[in-house]
């Protein structure tokens, strides 16, 4: 059904070319208004929504071309790749949905983080104008959709994680994480008896295995699979999350848990579920596993699955102010 | 095998599709997910029966455009997760007599059972991969409901032009989803015992 695609994306420079922030702006961090720093915001949501992170690009063409060729595993890959290159070619959503939208912000002592989330909100509004970004956000019982991608009480979307650092600059990472991709992780409390897992990797294992399984391809599959052993079942769920910022192919700084995930990885993709489901060599992308202390008598195994779309980006205000987008 | 199908459809048309066909759908869709399918089954809106007799429904939930002489353009427009629907699909495909559904990740058995009593098909359609599905969009037709339930939820039709989709779920009940997991169950339950 579809020719090979080779995954060349816009270059760099017409990115920059095509980029909200005028040339050689900067942010002043002696302006207790952070005048600007919403555009910059902004101007992360665009590359964010639009363009994918090249080792998840990567990742995903490796994971074709080792289908059989003409397959429906291969040609769904290679309409991945497609939709990739058309949607950073035309500056539009990689997906309609566009995610809950999560935001990790570290910085330097003495930023007001009540002024930087009053520029996160503005520039959530306004690419949401641009349609970059779908109205995501509605009224729990009611459905109602607020329309702006705003909670009106700026405590649940889009969601912020602050963090203060010893270092003179501003990191601001995002993360648009789909519904469909949310709705499948999973959390475990060990031991479990019905999988027959205990307190150990072997039952860390077997809850890994089990989610993605049950996930099938409703996830949208090949996915990316977030996984923290311990903490509670708030922290468990957050690290499994956080980590899923991670870039594919960079080994886990443990080298017992980095061969933990590449085992895992290989395991998990001789499990034929493939992409969308469909059946095929390619069920995950990769898989990032953290460990976190724990309360003595809990032992939860939380599990964020991310979709083969997986949009995130960082962008670092330097000490100067200057921004860089990885 | 490769179809090429314009709807309205005919019973008979998609009684002859089967699991693995690959199709290419031209013609009008009818939007919905969930706050139309709760909406659907509980009230059974009479509006709705000429929209969707004979006709497709659509999982998505778009990225729209409103130009300023007020048309509509669809930015991104993949399916959503279909088996949130599942407490309702059945009946709506009954009482409508709606001839197909697409969308992403397949549906369980009483929709299978739907599709088989009606004569309609489940067709899945590439999730995530919505620009390029939104480039199969050649016009917006009308929208229903778009301020009560907001853009992802309200009814849009539109006319689409060789939307490729693949049956997953046909009238005789096979399901290339209920394969996969049972194919998958197994070589899992060997990962567990490792």
């Amino acid at each position: 059904m579809s020719d090979c695609i080779l995954p060349h994306l816009t270059p760099q420079q017409v990115v920059e070319d095509k980029s909200l922030l005028p040339k050689d702006w900067a942010l002043q961090f002696k302006d207790s208004s952070l005048a600007g720093f919403h555009l910059a915001v902004l101007e992360l949501i665009r590359r964010t929504s639009s363009r994918l992170p090249q080792d998840v690009i990567d990742a995903l063409v490796r994971g074709r071309d080792a289908e059989t060729h003409n397959s429906r595993a291969f040609n769904t890959l290679n309409d991945m790749v497609k939709n990739i290159l058309l949607a950073d070619g035309h500056v539009t959503p990689l997906c309609q949905d566009t995610g809950t939208i999560i935001f990790y912000v570290k910085h330097p002592t003495g930023l007001s983080q009540i002024t930087m989330k009053k520029h996160i909100r503005q520039a959530v509004v306004e690419g949401t104008e641009r349609v970059w970004l779908r109205p995501n956000c509605v009224e729990s019982l009611s459905g109602k959709n607020t329309g702006n991608n705003l909670d009106p009480f700026a405590d649940g979307h889009p969601v912020i994680h602050f963090e203060e650092w010893d270092r003179p600059e501003i990191e601001v990472g995002l993360m648009l994480k789909g519904g469909g991709c949310e709705n499948v992780g999973a959390q475990y409390r060990l031991p479990d008896v019905h999988l027959g897992a205990g307190r150990d990797i072997s039952g860390v294992r077997k809850c890994i295995i089990d989610a993605v399984m049950k996930a099938q391809g409703q996830g949208c599959s090949p996915g990316i699979l977030g996984v923290a052993i311990g903490g509670d079942r708030i922290t468990g769920y957050e690290h499994s999350k956080a980590i899923l910022m991670r870039t594919l192919g960079t080994p886990h700084h443990n080298s017992e848990l980095a061969q933990i995930e590449t085992n895992l990885t290989h395991d998990l993709n001789t499990l034929g579920i493939g992409p969308m489901g469909y059946g095929g060599k390619t069920t995950v992308l990769g898989l990032f596993i953290d460990e976190l202390y724990r309360h003595p008598a809990s032992f939860f195994v939380s599990i964020s699955y991310m979709c083969w779309s997986s949009r995130r980006r960082i962008m670092t205000l330097d000490a100067m102010g200057h921004p860089h987008f990885n | 095998m490769l179809h090429h199908l314009t709807t309205p459809l005919t019973e008979d048309k998609v009684r002859q599709l089967k699991v693995g066909d690959e199709v290419l759908l031209s013609g009008r869709l009818i939007l919905s997910r969930d706050v139309g399918h709760k909406y659907m089954k509980e009230e059974k809106p009479e509006w709705l029966k000429p929209l969707l007799k004979d006709m497709v429904i659509y999982h998505c939930g778009p990225v729209v455009h409103q130009k300023s002489d007020g048309s509509w353009t669809f930015i991104a427009a993949g399916p959503t997760t279909s088996i949130r629907e599942e407490p309702y699909q059945a009946d709506i495909i009954e009482h409508y007599q709606v001839r197909a559904v697409i969308g992403k990740g397949g549906m369980g058995n009483q929709t299978s059972r739907g599709l088989q009593a009606t004569g309609a098909v489940y067709l899945h359609a590439t999730g995530g991969a919505g620009t390029l599905l939104a480039e199969c969009v050649e016009r917006v037709v009308e929208v229903h409901k778009l301020k009560e339930f907001g853009s992802p939820e309200a009814f849009w039709v539109i006319e689409v032009k060789d939307f490729p989709v693949v049956v997953t779920m046909d009238s005789h009940g096979a399901s290339l989803h209920e394969q996969v997991a049972q194919s998958s169950a197994k070589i899992a339950e060997q990962l567990m015992k490792s």
